[in-house]
């Protein structure tokens, strides 16, 4: 069991991971959002409930994902061990989709008929997507004009999985504006319709739920890791849009103090200028999309947008645990540039012959720079938590290349 | 007795006219809505991700931002406004984050400063009162609270508990500016509203005709008028002023002459 000073604990029964967090919602949506809860905590206590998240995501996303060594990036480094926890091979190819089974199954135990769900890079929306057309439910994906243009791929996916693609025009079509709508339409449909949403923020219990659902990655590379080094990492490394894929990694190790945590955000053209994403690092507290975490904004409490070369990293928020998570600094939290990023893509490729999505590139690029700094006996664990295929464009675009 | 608890002492039900501050030329706009007959005033705070609200009320944010109005403007146009109309009551309506920005103490105090009368806080549901409620009751602003049909009879007392000046009933489950609940509907939720409480009960979303105005104030303290005047404002720009003080004659008629709840 955890102990007194677990930081495995939160959040509390507001749903407030320290300051942060919360239900910060217009009155129409917070009925709804106690009653989410209330169903939440009953599918925990239900052994059913579990059999059948463990059963999917063995079956149909394909866990556990492997646990790999990654050799020749090692040697290419010279420093500490690298492992990487392989999430890029789920179904749908990144860690989306181990939160999208989760949510599907609790909105059916609700017996909710619609699913909304908002995009960035697309993942998110291809994951809820997919779980839709498994369950035979109609979808509604929320993605900014932009996105679309930048993501034709994933859109066409999207509509080949029956989803139904609502462009965002309001703000600038981008992450958060996609948010907004979804957040509409889901307080004009509260009656029939359930909202996943993709990362670990929003109301409570969607930051505890997401990360919930997301922690088979921790649990299982914890595990592996033990099974096939005989101990923990040294350091766990993972990168941070709004955060699940870290939360996921992170928290089954919150209480191993032996294991340094690291969250990489994305520095985008520089942290000086006001052309990046992070949250945690150039941003400040305040109130948004239904949580009280660290934001991108003026001093007016307007909020700015962010910008990363990874679509799924130019959120203006981040999940309100790892606002706490950085108070209490149990995770250090650094980040790293587009072009850092787009240099440790291309090292994976030509190393280990994986193409990573640009998100983990961020990770990649963290991890390059610690291993090191480390020694040889020194293992490192980072999470490959999506693939590159989405990305192939924008990396040739930004590399000189017409494809 | 307060300015608020004045306009709804009224004989006749009230007025609530909303505009977004920084949005066109906000003092004339103000003062046409007085001229119209408007009994309270709700000054919209612009901000960048106004997620309850529909079309109308979001183009407004980004014009006013367009314009570059700051908190300190939105401030300003209320303390000028004061200065102008010494009795009639100034709502700010507006969501969390700008609020609470440089800290809720400091917002508290400088919309008291600026003559405001309530704020109503879209996304501080009860539930994170903490965040605002507190520093405003201290200085001396109502914190408006808003009830829905969503809101169940087992959630209600939480809502009034705390709640000051008046409640506002949104009439739909839904954004700001878009369909018209049915008056049964909204009939039936504020007389359950007033089984519970002394507080005035303004009902607004969806409103935009003296006709609505005049079957909503059959049965409610106040009708609260927001996207079709904003609408105005982005439609005719400078020339908005005649326009609000037309609609809000025509909207003040009907509700003014409707028997008070």
């Amino acid at each position: 069991m955890n102990s007194p000073n677990s930081f495995r604990t939160q959040p509390d029964e507001r749903g407030h991971f320290g300051d942060y967090g919360g239900r910060y919602v217009a009155e129409t949506l917070m009925p709804l959002v106690l009653d989410l809860e209330r169903e939440y905590r009953a599918a925990q206590a239900d052994p059913a409930f579990k059999a059948q998240f463990d059963d999917l995501l063995e079956h149909y996303v394909g866990r556990p994902s492997p646990l790999y060594f990654a050799e020749r990036l090692t040697e290419a480094l010279g420093g500490a061990q690298v492992w990487f926890k392989r999430d890029e091979l789920n179904h749908t190819g990144a860690h989306k989709i181990n939160n999208c089974i989760g949510q599907i199954l609790l909105a059916m135990r609700m017996g909710k008929t619609r699913i909304i769900a908002e995009t960035g890079a697309g993942q998110h929306g291809v994951a809820t997507a997919t779980v839709c057309a498994r369950f035979g439910l109609p979808c509604v994906i929320y993605m900014g004009a932009e996105d679309i243009r930048r993501q034709q791929p994933n859109v066409f996916r999207m509509k080949l999985l029956g989803a139904e693609i609502v462009p965002v025009t309001s703000g600038r079509g981008t992450l958060k504006d996609a948010m907004n709508e979804g957040l509409r339409d889901w307080v004009a449909n509260v009656h029939d319709t359930f909202y996943i949403i993709g990362t670990a923020a929003g109301p409570h219990p969607y930051p505890e739920m997401v990360r919930d659902f997301q922690s088979v990655i921790g649990i299982e590379a914890r595990a592996q890791m033990l099974s096939r080094t005989g101990r923990l990492p040294d350091l766990a490394v993972a990168c941070i849009g709004g955060g699940s894929n870290a939360l996921g990694l992170f928290h089954p190790f919150l209480d191993d103090p032996e294991v340094k945590l690291l969250g990489v955000e994305a520095a985008g053209h520089g942290l000086d200028g006001d052309e990046h994403a992070a949250s945690l690092l150039g941003g400040f507290p305040g109130v948004l999309h239904g949580n009280k975490t660290y934001l991108l904004q003026d001093d007016d409490g307007q909020i700015t947008e962010g910008h990363s070369i990874s679509a799924g990293l130019d959120y203006p928020g981040i999940g309100p645990e790892h606002a706490w998570l950085k108070d209490m600094e149990r995770v250090e939290y650094t980040a790293v540039t587009d072009d850092e990023a787009l240099d440790a893509f291309q090292l994976l490729c030509r190393t280990e012959g994986i193409i990573p999505a640009l998100e983990p590139s961020h990770a990649i690029a963290a991890v390059t720079k610690r291993a090191k700094e480390m020694p040889d006996d020194a293992i490192i664990l980072a999470n490959l938590c999506g693939r590159g295929d989405k990305d192939i464009f924008t990396v040739a675009e930004k590399l000189g290349v017409e494809i | 007795m307060t300015r608020l608890s004045s306009a709804f002492s009224k004989p006749h039900p009230a007025l609530v006219c909303f505009v977004t501050a920084g949005d066109g030329d906000t003092a004339a706009n103000l003062d046409a809505l007085v001229e119209g007959g408007a009994d309270v005033i709700e000054l919209g705070m612009p901000f960048t991700d106004p997620m309850a609200d529909g079309p109308a009320i979001q183009a407004a944010n980004i014009r006013s931002l367009g314009a570059g109005t700051t908190t300190a403007d939105v401030l300003r146009i209320a303390r000028k406004f004061r200065d102008r109309h010494p009795d009639v009551p100034l709502v700010l309506m507006g969501y969390a984050n700008p609020m609470i920005r440089r800290g809720p103490e400091w917002f508290a105090s400088a919309a008291s400063d600026a003559g405001v009368d309530g704020v109503i806080c879209v996304d501080i549901p009860p539930e994170e009162d903490d965040a605002l409620g507190p520093q405003l009751r201290a200085a001396g602003i109502a914190p408006i609270r808003l009830a829905t049909p969503t809101t169940d009879a087992a959630r209600l007392p939480q809502v009034i508990e705390g709640s000051e000046g008046f409640l506002y009933y949104v009439a739909v489950a839904g954004i700001t500016g878009m369909q018209q609940a049915a008056i049964g509907s909204i009939e039936a939720n504020v007389s359950r509203i007033k089984q519970s409480t002394d507080i005035p009960v303004a009902v607004g979303f969806g409103v935009r005709t003296p006709e609505q105005a005049a079957e909503i104030a059959q049965v409610a303290d106040g009708v609260v008028v927001g996207s079709a005047l904003v609408e105005l404002v982005g439609e005719h720009g400078a020339d908005a002023p005649s326009k609000l003080r037309e609609l809000t004659a025509s909207l003040a008629k009907a509700v003014h002459s409707a028997a008070k709840a």
